[in-house]
């Protein structure tokens, strides 16, 4: 476990390495001078675009540029953007947001998911199960942005239970609303994903024989169906809970908050390749232990492949 | 046959008690898209206390149906239709769901047929077991792994105590089927179904199991319902027997009695279709006109391979086409961190195969056999030793060379589930490996598929037909027609008929002789099932630990065994020295 466990953490130094310097290469290739941006119409000083572009290294070649980006992000160093701003900084403002964000609409995900998605399972073929089939649906089919207008129309501006838009702190009580809106593609999925997982085991033999025990319909069910089809709801839990760290750009657009997806796409548009680099980096690790964290709870789920090679 | 629908005491033996379970005119159908499908058609059982009865039938016969509804075990979409299943006089299909819960396990005991999918894979052995010793309400917190220990012990399992927090997956197939017999006998229930308990399990295994089994039915005055397409094992375990076909009992009374005297049609057919030791050798022409073996169908085989063939017969007859010498396979197992282990998995193996004739390779599973195989069949490389193949070694063939062999050498595997892709037409399959090796045109190929069409016995039209929408039988057919596709002169027959009811395994058995005596084929058969084994070889090598151990003439080997370990082999298949009626 251990041995596979380091093995997994020692994987990651190609993919963090691989994936920083392909979007350091990108951000490079984007046109535009992000320099120039910076002054608008009214250019500056002769030498002094000259001179900022030394002091971010611009001058140097690429694979430089990356190398000593490199060295300084293991020293703690994450650079400043062009404004002056360190991305230290910039970062401490908008992962704990982003966190928070997250951390809700996984919460929701999972447990509403997994228990309508159960509850579909047991009931085959019938009106709940349809009922469910038809909303996870329209859920997936409805754009990320209706949804999030339309709840902000009906719970905040009609009923009045929540505020439409966040402020800057973010706290947990008006991220609610967001984090709803957020999960509901990934509800829906999970609500897919159990009720054919549940349905499928409820016609495995292991489900048959521990009827045949005697055990009431309530044990068969939590014991021997459940455990056994939340194998791959978790894969599915873990990949989302990396994508939901990552940030939401059209969520956090229309809720107005500052977190991780909207931060990078200002930083995108804006040419900044400190800002944009150190976040995807920041990214890559926690998609890599998210996955890890996947891989270890399979195996506590599953014992035949904690043996496994 | 209505005399053997009726409820009168079987065999004519007293009994003054009532019965033990009465099945009366039980009808049970499944819900389909098209209406309610009939399974079981007005079936009538009668058990006695301490009485063991087995239901005997092919796959789709209903037996299985039977025995679940028993204790409302049905599938989703099955339920009992009409009838009663009385038990003690109450009936079962009219008990709520809380009191049949009751029933199960308690009263009841029910052991699977695969142990390889009833135990949940996710819950250690421990927990499985106790589960049911705290749900029927025999003991709670620490006695009740105290009992679990003694179940497990009591099935079989000596060193239970240490094994409690193992899984599934680290039991042997036997040794999970003694769990699930723990598991099915830890209420002492009064009656115990077996729904095809040791299908899935070596003879020599299956013999302790149900030996075992016997013994702790006896010893708690079980009865036992006994489910199985075997009659030599209901011939040898039950003393009562009932024939089920489509859904209906044609036949019911003492085992001994039907099988030495079968009256329906079906049960002659089933008995006549057993493979016994008692049989011989399935006769085919193949010794009366020798000189078939290199005429070869239509003359398709190209001429030179006809005369070498030929020349060789007249040159030195005695010839082995195959000639395995000293060879051994050893695989590197990977221990904790880097350490290896050695598995001698065959282990200095010699033997030839004639041209024309049938070699059976016979042990256990793990003796090596299928490792033989694959090492002839160039799928794997040999550590040591040599192949020979027509005289040429086949060891180290590669690109063209190797290609040539694979021509002349084909394989048909156990599993006509797996070894066919779902995606395939019946049609593609077999044409593909006439693709792969560039063999005529496309008008050629056709007219190919539809003469092996013929000589498999299916129709032309099942060529647009998906393995799905086969039967066990004729996807075994399509199998063998694929191997046959491009001329080989060896087939080697990995438990080619293994998977299949007896019904089947006869018909694919007899078309394997025809087709050996008109296209001078040369098998070599490897099986588990000695019974078989002397219906189509000629000789024998039994095979135990990656040795051969005993090797000879099939006759000589059954009637004349020399070794203690065939003498087991021979022992333990079901109903072995049993004289069915033909």
């Amino acid at each position: 476990m251990l041995w596979y466990t380091g093995r997994r953490v020692l994987q990651m130094i190609p993919v963090f390495f691989g994936a920083t310097f392909l979007i350091y290469f990108m951000v490079f290739s984007l046109p535009g001078d992000p320099i120039a941006a910076l002054y608008g119409d009214r250019p500056p000083a002769p030498g002094v675009i000259e001179q900022i572009r030394a002091q971010y290294n611009l001058d140097k070649p690429l694979i430089q540029q990356y190398l000593i980006y490199i060295g300084n992000f293991f020293q703690g160093d994450l650079g400043t953007t062009y404004s002056g701003r360190p991305v230290s900084d910039v970062m401490a403002g908008a992962f704990p947001i982003t966190f928070r964000l997250a951390m809700l609409a996984l919460v929701f995900e999972a447990f509403a998911g997994i228990f309508v998605g159960l509850v579909a399972g047991l009931r085959k073929g019938k009106w709940f199960d349809a009922s469910a089939l038809v909303v996870s649906l329209l859920l997936i089919s409805v754009p990320t942005f209706v949804l999030g207008f339309l709840f902000r129309l009906v719970f905040g501006v009609q009923l009045g239970w929540f505020r439409t838009t966040v402020s800057s702190e973010a706290p947990w009580g008006e991220l609610i609303l967001p984090a709803l809106v957020l999960a509901s593609v990934s509800f829906a999925y999970i609500v897919r994903l159990t009720r054919a997982s549940v349905a499928d085991n409820l016609n495995a033999d292991f489900v048959r024989t521990a009827t045949a025990k005697g055990l009431s319909r309530r044990r068969v069910v939590t014991v021997h169906v459940l455990r056994n089809s939340l194998v791959p709801v978790v894969t599915f839990l873990g990949v989302d809970l990396g994508s939901l760290m990552v940030g939401a750009i059209i969520t956090e657009g229309i809720f107005n908050i500052n977190g991780v997806g909207g931060t990078v796409y200002k930083a995108i548009v804006l040419g900044e390749s400190t800002t944009v680099v150190s976040f995807i980096a920041v990214m890559v690790v926690i998609f890599v232990l998210a996955n890890l964290l996947v891989d270890l709870l399979y195996a506590a789920l599953d014992p035949r492949i904690r043996y496994a090679k | 046959m209505s005399q053997t629908l009726t409820d009168t005491t079987p065999g004519g033996i007293e009994y003054d008690e009532q019965p033990l379970l009465q099945i009366r005119n039980l009808e049970v159908g499944f819900q389909t898209q098209r209406g309610l499908v009939p399974a079981v058609r007005g079936v009538d059982i009668t058990l006695y206390s301490g009485q063991t009865l087995a239901i005997v039938g092919e796959s789709g016969s209903g037996k299985t149906t039977t025995a679940q509804a028993i204790i409302d075990l049905l599938p989703g979409a099955g339920k009992v239709t009409a009838g009663q299943v009385l038990f003690e006089g109450r009936d079962l299909t009219k008990l709520s769901a809380k009191d049949i819960q009751a029933v199960r396990g308690n009263l009841i005991g029910y052991v699977p047929q695969d142990p390889m999918s009833n135990l949940n894979p996710v819950w250690n052995i421990g927990f499985q077991v106790e589960e049911a010793i705290k749900a029927n309400g025999l003991a709670q917190g620490k006695e009740a792994r105290a009992r679990t220990i003694q179940v497990l012990q009591e099935a079989g399992l000596s060193d239970a105590a240490d094994r409690l927090k193992q899984y599934p997956h680290q039991f042997s197939g036997g040794m999970r089927q003694r769990v699930l017999i723990g598991i099915g006998l830890s209420a002492r229930p009064k009656l115990l179904i077996a729904d095809e308990p040791t299908s899935a399990l070596d003879v020599t295994v299956q013999r302790q199991i149900l030996d075992h089994l016997d013994t702790l039915t006896r010893d708690y005055g079980t009865s036992v319902l006994f489910i199985t397409h075997d009659l030599g094992l209901a011939a040898e375990r039950a003393e009562q027997l009932v024939v089920m076909y489509k859904g209906k009992v044609v036949e019911s009374g003492p085992s001994q009695e039907i099988l030495a005297n079968p009256q329906h049609p079906y049960t002659q057919r089933l008995v006549s279709a057993a493979p016994s030791l008692a049989s011989r050798r399935i006769q085919s022409a193949k010794h009366a006109n020798a000189g078939d073996a290199v005429i070869f169908g239509e003359g398709s085989l190209d001429d030179t391979l006809v005369a070498r063939a030929a020349d060789r017969e007249n040159a030195a007859p005695a010839k082995d086409l195959i000639s395995v010498q000293d060879i051994s396979k050893v695989y590197r197992i990977r221990k904790k961190g880097l350490r290896t282990d050695e598995l001698r998995a065959v282990d200095g193996v010699s033997f030839g195969i004639q041209k024309g004739t049938t070699t059976a390779l016979v042990g256990e599973s793990g003796s090596g056999k299928s490792t033989v195989a694959k090492l002839i069949l160039q799928l794997e490389s040999i550590t040591s030793g040599a192949i020979e193949f027509d005289g040429q070694d086949v060891a180290g063939l590669k690109g063209k060379e190797l290609l040539k062999f694979r021509r002349r050498v084909q394989p048909v595997f156990q599993d006509p589930y797996g070894s066919l892709d779902p995606q395939y037409s019946v049609g593609n399959t077999i044409v593909e490996p006439l693709l792969a090796h560039g063999v005529g045109t496309a008008k050629e190929r056709q007219a190919r598929v539809k003469e092996l069409l013929d000589q498999v016995s299916l129709p032309w039209a099942s060529r647009f037909r998906y393995p799905s929408e086969l039967s066990g039988g004729q996807r075994q057919r399509i199998a063998i027609a694929r191997a046959l596709a491009l001329k080989p002169d060896v087939l080697v027959l990995d438990e080619a008929v293994s998977a299949l009811d007896v019904l089947v395994q006869g018909q694919v058995l007899n078309l394997l002789t025809e087709l050996q005596t008109e296209l001078g084929l040369t098998y070599l058969f490897i099986t588990h099932d000695l019974a078989v084994v002397r219906l189509v070889a000629d000789n024998v090598c039994v095979m135990q630990k990656g040795r051969i151990v005993e090797a000879a003439s099939t006759d000589n080997v059954f009637d004349n065994p020399q070794q203690a370990y065939t003498q087991e082999l021979l022992a333990a298949i079901p109903g072995g020295n049993f004289q069915f009626g033909r």
